[in-house]
């Protein structure tokens, strides 16, 4: 007998070259090019001169970026703890209640609370500036008619105010996503594993926290890990609502709109593609650094607690 | 076999990908005698103008030449053109920005010079100021506007409240109160939210009759006059005063709010530019004046500012330079100033030809130009060009001042530091 020839795979080769020569023309290569970029400095007679690092020494120190990086990245920091305090337990509760065995009309919920994230960005930006606008939104009316008209403020216009309140407007629109996925997790598993439960005399809540909780928690980390790469490229709400100011005083600035104003210019500034792409730079590093702390801590964590 | 078979696949893959690409450098040669220019600008508000007034008039004349006009938002227009350009898919006349902005496009090589585009002598070097090299020997854009700033009010409130024009900031201010005593009108129109309307509206409105216009201006540039000058710190003094007499939740009023909160007759008075003019016509269902900006005590003299807005250049990399040139110098004639001017009651053509505006409230602000001094926004010429930003710095500041969450005083002191960091004759 001749021992089998062993063929190259070419069939394996031509089903991901599509896909390979796509990603790396539009994804793989554009980052690499903006990294180096930012290793660039930028002088007068145009060419490139490589500068090592100190444009990111320069984002992080300099008087005139280090304010804006650092502030930015703050309202970053508060904006995903607005979004994992809030967005995700409510989700949590609402995928546990969709879950009820015997729930009238789950397909109206599930349509309705998916809604707003299938909404552009544009439009929940005008509908809720216009509900929150102390001219002419239904907001301040409700207030008053419940007797609460004295807490109306006009929130979006508020240096203390206006960044939870626009986290908070992106939580209504992306609550579908944690929900879907946690209702998901709650549906695949085995009901005996309930129903045994309840025969040996389990609470509903002692149910959820003993046996549901602990089976999706490898969902709880995906849902941490994709509100963090979320929350670090958000920007369209912000820029929708605010402008690339992110005003009042820039309490609304977050990386992705300084990233903007610095490398495409608002107005009168110009834009300077050198620093744009070291903002860009230090996103890609913060959003690396959360996606690592997943893979290799939380993801090995809950491989060895639940699997 | 097996690689036969994705040969021919491969090959499949490359037939359809070529096919996406190559007709796209097949289609130019199809253009017949008939040229189409198409222009970019941010005045997406004139769409109607000058496809029903401006162009139809330029077609008429040059039946061969078809004239698109193409704007994009105005806060996207900078960033989208110069992507355009850069990629090579920018329509064949540009519309300009005033100073740095078209300056820079035009050193890279994005806009032609036009300095001896004929018809280029009928402007004045002051109109030409805004669209022309640091050396003043090459112009690249031809003039078209400028704008006028002072504030509008609502003449039916103003006769049903017993109240005339103010004519220095003592007045001004006791206008404001009585309207705000009496009630029924927010005395002033004007929201922070999109923080340019405090600057612009406000700071850069109320502004040179305390700075003297040009006089200020200049010594900003050279270097004698700082932001912590009292002229200045004035001005934001002023400007806080304003807080009071605006509309309840003004830090959440946008700049669409202020428009419509005046014209759906809500409001006495509006900070205004002159560009509001024809919009304002349209919606605003009562009679309107203007007066320009209220004299500070002890100044005599009156100046406002009159801000080379917009012009039009041309792509330098145009497929039809010929007729863009055409399309440029008929801009230049007086039929156009007339035809523009008109069209766009608030936008004051810039060519040293006579126009006559027929439009009342328009005429109103084009007359302050034979009483007071003109000058433009003080942020525009050479001072942006640094880091921090002049003019996002003086949105932030007056947004702050007209809050009250920044103190007049440190706010000049920001923005002068601001200024002191990268610009050297302020250094000093």
């Amino acid at each position: 007998m001749t021992p089998r020839v062993r063929y190259f795979p070419t069939h394996i080769v031509v089903f991901i070259l599509p896909a390979a020569a796509l990603y790396t023309a539009f994804m793989v290569y554009p980052l690499f090019d903006s990294l180096r970029t930012s290793l660039q400095g930028a002088h007068e007679g145009g060419g490139a001169l490589f500068v090592g690092l100190s444009n990111y020494v320069r984002l992080v120190t300099d008087p005139v970026y280090a304010p804006r990086f650092w502030g930015a990245l703050q309202h970053n920091l508060t904006f995903f703890a607005i979004h994992m305090l809030v967005q995700n337990p409510v989700a949590l509760m609402l995928a546990a209640l969709l879950s009820a065995r015997d729930l009238a009309g789950r397909a109206l919920y599930r349509t309705v609370l998916f809604a707003p994230t299938v909404l552009s960005f544009v439009i929940v930006g005008f509908i809720w500036q216009l509900m929150l606008s102390p001219l002419w939104g239904v907001a301040g009316g409700v207030m008053r008619f419940v007797g609460l008209g004295a807490y109306f403020r006009p929130w979006l216009g508020l240096e203390g105010y206006a960044l939870v309140t626009l986290s908070l407007v992106s939580v209504w629109q992306f609550v579908g996503i944690p929900l879907m996925l946690f209702h998901v997790a709650l549906l695949g598993i085995p009901d005996e594993l309930r129903e045994a439960a309840h025969v040996d005399g389990a609470s509903g809540w002692r149910v959820f926290w003993g046996i549901e909780f602990p089976l999706i928690l490898p969902v709880v980390g995906l849902v941490a890990i994709l509100t963090y790469v979320g929350n670090f490229n958000a920007f369209d709400l912000i820029y929708t609502v605010k402008g690339a100011l992110a005003g009042p005083n820039f309490s609304t600035d977050i990386l992705g709109t300084f990233f903007y104003r610095t490398f495409f210019g608002f107005q009168l500034q110009m834009g300077n593609p050198v620093m744009g792409a070291t903002v860009a730079g230090a996103m890609f590093v913060l959003v690396l650094v959360g996606v690592l702390l997943y893979l290799f801590a939380w993801q090995r964590w809950v491989e060895a607690r639940v699997l | 076999m097996t690689r036969a078979r994705s040969l021919l696949l491969l090959a499949a893959v490359i037939f359809l990908l070529g096919g996406t690409v190559i007709p796209i450098q097949l289609f130019p040669a199809q253009a017949a005698e008939q040229v189409t220019l198409t222009i970019e600008s941010w005045r997406n508000d004139d769409l109607s103008i000058w496809q029903d007034a401006i162009l139809p008039a330029f077609t008429k004349r040059y039946p061969n030449i078809k004239v698109v006009f193409a704007p994009t938002a105005p806060a996207e227009y900078n960033a989208a053109l110069n992507a355009k350009l850069t990629g090579a898919t920018a329509g064949d006349l540009i519309t300009c920005r005033p100073f740095d902005q078209s300056l820079g496009l035009y050193k890279q090589g994005f806009l032609a010079p036009l300095s001896d585009l004929p018809g280029m002598a009928n402007f004045s070097s002051v109109a030409k100021s805004a669209w022309i090299t640091d050396d003043g020997k090459t112009v690249f854009c031809v003039p078209m506007a400028s704008v006028i700033h002072g504030f509008i009010y609502n003449a039916d409130a103003f006769k049903q409240l017993g109240i005339t024009p103010p004519k220095t900031e003592a007045e001004f201010f006791q206008v404001l109160e009585k309207i705000k005593t009496d009630g029924r009108y927010v005395p002033l129109a004007m929201g922070i939210a999109d923080q340019w309307e405090a600057a612009t509206m406000g700071f850069q409105n109320i502004g040179p009759n305390y700075w003297k216009g040009e006089d200020g201006r200049q010594a900003l540039i050279t270097g004698k006059g700082k932001f912590t000058d009292p002229a200045y710190v004035a001005v934001f003094k002023s400007l806080a005063k304003w807080r009071p007499y605006l509309g309840s939740g003004f830090e959440a009023q946008k700049y669409p709010d202020s428009q419509n909160l005046f014209t759906l007759g809500k409001a006495a008075i509006y900070p205004a530019g002159s560009w509001e003019i024809s919009l304002f016509n349209q919606q605003a269902k009562f009679k309107m004046g203007a007066f320009p900006p209220p004299l500070p005590a002890g100044s005599s003299t009156c100046y406002i500012s009159d801000h080379t807005d917009i012009a039009t250049g041309m792509n330098s990399k145009t497929r039809h330079p010929a007729e863009a040139r055409t399309f440029l110098s008929w801009m230049a004639t007086p039929e156009f100033a007339t035809l523009y001017s008109n069209a766009l009651p608030g936008f004051f053509s810039l060519s040293n030809q006579k126009v006559t505006l027929k439009d009342p409230l328009a005429q109103t602000f084009l007359s302050w130009r034979g009483l007071c001094k003109s000058t433009i926004r003080n942020s525009y010429q050479i001072l942006s060009r640094g880091e921090p930003n002049l003019e996002n710095e003086l949105w932030r500041v007056s947004a702050g001042v007209v809050s009250g969450k920044l103190a007049p005083e440190e706010a000049a002191a920001q923005v002068q530091a601001g200024l002191n960091k990268w610009y050297k004759p302020q250094a000093k």
